[in-house]
């Protein structure tokens, strides 16, 4: 027997290339690649997210550092690169900790939307029936329910504790994931590949764990990318009422609210926050499109 | 038609009753109360004013009350503004956000449709490139950044326009708060509208359409517009819910009186009965809009079937 190809080393090399290269994620991975906005997103991404890890340790003044004879110093005096603000504390330093704040506001809370969006939809779509009629009733009737009374009373319930913030916001947008994840359920059940783990003998929560949510990825992942900039952009509404991180801590849209209210003595104050977080956005949104792209195999 | 607006009508009884409950009920659980002031006041005070609005019965009580107050059309006193009822504030307020929303959802359906039109019909050229770079912009820069600015310019520095306030509702006032509400919604509404015309585009009716030899004009405004809709449609449901009720942040900027700014005023106060009127008015909104978006749908699609 020996010489044959079946089953000798050469012939298993050959099956591992031609699988190489042509599952659905080194194909999205190649065109997201190629997509110049989704390139130019992520590397900002990467230099924003960096800036944020390693920034707020090399600036010479801390974020909270009150100096009251410097205050409102234009950009470029006293050592202060983006000026100082009302009470004399270091633009820059606040800026890098604002926008560490904002983006793990934005993984954190969208980790809690994904972990209970892909439960809570898996679920309905897989158990389907009564009990998929009713978990859908509960998203319509949450759905109808204005987002900014959730987490008003979340916050008077809890505090200004950041942590509880970040769930609160996440517990608050699960709904969309939810209702995105089931309706790839109720199609993914119809294929063969349940149908023959259901026959192997896997049970129903094992089908889900094993073969459903592996599937559900792509979309998933799109919508995920969506959902950071949304949850930084909601603690922004939050602290622009007064409602999100309490000073002297910083978020990009506290920094935006106090600059607002000062903007015409120091507009710097409104400007550099301002473009922060509206880099942090675009650059989301356009991995977000790209990886949309790159996954539909609809505009191949 | 009717057995379908009759059965849709009898769902959203039960969703607006569950909505009632859990809003009620959150509301409840959370600390504090609509008299604990600055100045607290003597504890005897404070009992009868709780007597006075029934809030001393067991909650249980108070709130079949309060359910059987809604069945009958009364949304209760205010707890913080003295002889002022739910309904009375809710009139006050409403027609500012009412405005603001309708005039913006006008001028984003209008100015979006028109530009995913074009930028549709300019798939990969110049005038696609400029509307998706303006849809891009809209979608990231927020509100909360694009209202200072402009206030900031076309306001304080050159005085064009005034900075805020309500003014009665003079077109003057109006300008900037309803062009910072509309813009991300265009961003929106011009991408879905490019989105779903180009798929149109490719139908096999419209290559017959073209083949007949209409003029693009009219195989794009005539034919394809009409099923590039459809998914702008069922955007537009919540959308509207959510611009209609007043956006906060553009009413905290602009200062004007609307349902938004005073949701958020009314919450912190646990103002109970005004929140929970504007509850009642915001999911009875988001029901009845996605009704209108149904019906809308099958209107627009002739294969969608209302049953």
């Amino acid at each position: 027997m020996r010489g044959l190809p079946f089953g000798s080393r050469r012939g298993a090399d050959a099956m591992e290339r031609v699988a190489a290269g042509r599952s659905l994620w080194s194909d999205a991975w190649r065109r997201l690649k190629a997509n110049r906005a989704a390139v130019v997103g992520a590397a900002t991404l990467a230099t924003l997210a960096l800036a944020a890890v390693v920034g707020p340790h090399l600036t010479p003044f801390a974020y909270d550092e009150v100096r009251k004879p410097e205050v409102w110093l234009p950009p470029l005096t006293d050592g202060h690169i983006l000026g100082t603000d009302a009470l004399g504390r270091d633009l820059l330093a606040r800026l890098l900790t604002g926008l560490r704040v904002s983006l793990a506001i934005g993984l954190v809370a969208t980790a809690v939307s994904l972990v209970i969006g892909v439960a809570w939809g898996a679920t309905a779509g897989f158990v389907g029936g009564r009990t998929d009629e009713l978990m859908m009733r509960i998203v319509d009737v949450l759905y109808s329910l204005p987002f900014i009374f959730f987490v008003i009373l979340l916050m008077v319930t809890f505090g200004s504790n950041l942590v509880l913030m970040f769930v609160a916001i996440g517990a608050v947008e699960w709904l969309t994931m939810s209702r995105i994840v089931r309706g790839q359920t109720l199609t993914l059940k119809q294929k063969e590949f349940v149908e023959a783990a259901r026959a192997a003998g896997l049970t129903g929560g094992q089908i889900v764990a094993r073969h459903i949510v592996p599937n559900l990825l792509g979309p998933v992942a799109v919508y995920v990318t969506l959902t950071i900039p949304a949850v930084i952009l909601a603690e922004s509404f939050l602290s622009f009422l007064g409602l999100g991180v309490q000073p002297p801590m910083a978020s990009l849209g506290g920094l935006i609210a106090d600059g607002a209210q000062q903007m015409e003595l120091a507009p710097w104050l409104l400007i550099f926050p301002g473009v922060a977080m509206v880099a942090t956005l675009m650059s989301f949104n356009f991995i977000g499109d790209g990886l949309r792209d790159a996954l539909d195999p609809k505009d191949r | 038609m009717l057995r379908f607006l009759g059965r849709r009508l009898l769902v959203a009884i039960p969703t607006l009753l569950l909505v009632v409950t859990l809003a009620f009920f959150m509301m409840r659980a959370a600390p504090g109360g609509p008299f604990d002031s600055d100045r607290r006041l003597p504890p005897e005070i404070e009992a009868n004013v709780r007597a006075r609005y029934g809030l001393d019965r067991p909650l249980g009580e108070q709130y079949l009350a309060y359910l059987g107050g809604v069945a009958r059309g009364e949304l209760g006193p205010s707890l913080k503004y003295k002889d002022k009822s739910v309904l009375q504030i809710l009139g006050e307020n409403a027609p500012v956000s009412l405005r603001l929303g309708g005039l913006a959802i006008l001028l984003a359906g209008m100015a979006g449709v028109g530009l995913g039109v074009v930028a549709a019909a300019r798939q990969n050229r110049g005038a696609d490139h400029a509307v998706m770079a303006l849809a891009a912009a809209g979608v990231c820069i927020p509100t909360f950044v694009t209202a200072p600015l402009l206030i900031l310019v076309l306001g304080s520095k050159l005085g064009w326009l005034p900075s805020g306030g309500w003014n009665g509702g003079a077109p003057a006032n109006l300008v900037l708060p309803v062009l910072v509400l509309a813009l991300p919604q265009v961003a929106i509404i011009s991408r879905l509208t490019r989105a779903g015309m180009i798929e149109v585009l490719r139908a096999n009716y419209i290559r017959t359409a073209r083949a007949r030899g209409l003029p693009e004009r009219r195989v794009i405004l005539g034919h394809a517009l009409r099923a590039a809709l459809l998914p702008l449609v069922s955007y537009l449901g919540p959308a509207c819910a959510g611009l209609l009720t007043g956006s906060l942040v553009v009413e905290q900027i602009f200062n004007l009186p609307g349902l938004g700014k005073f949701f958020v005023i009314s919450a912190l106060q646990r103002d109970y009965t005004v929140v929970m009127g504007m509850v009642i008015l915001y999911a009875g909104l988001i029901l009845l809009l996605n009704l209108l978006a149904d019906l809308l749908y099958a209107a627009l699609d002739p294969r969608v079937r209302l049953s």
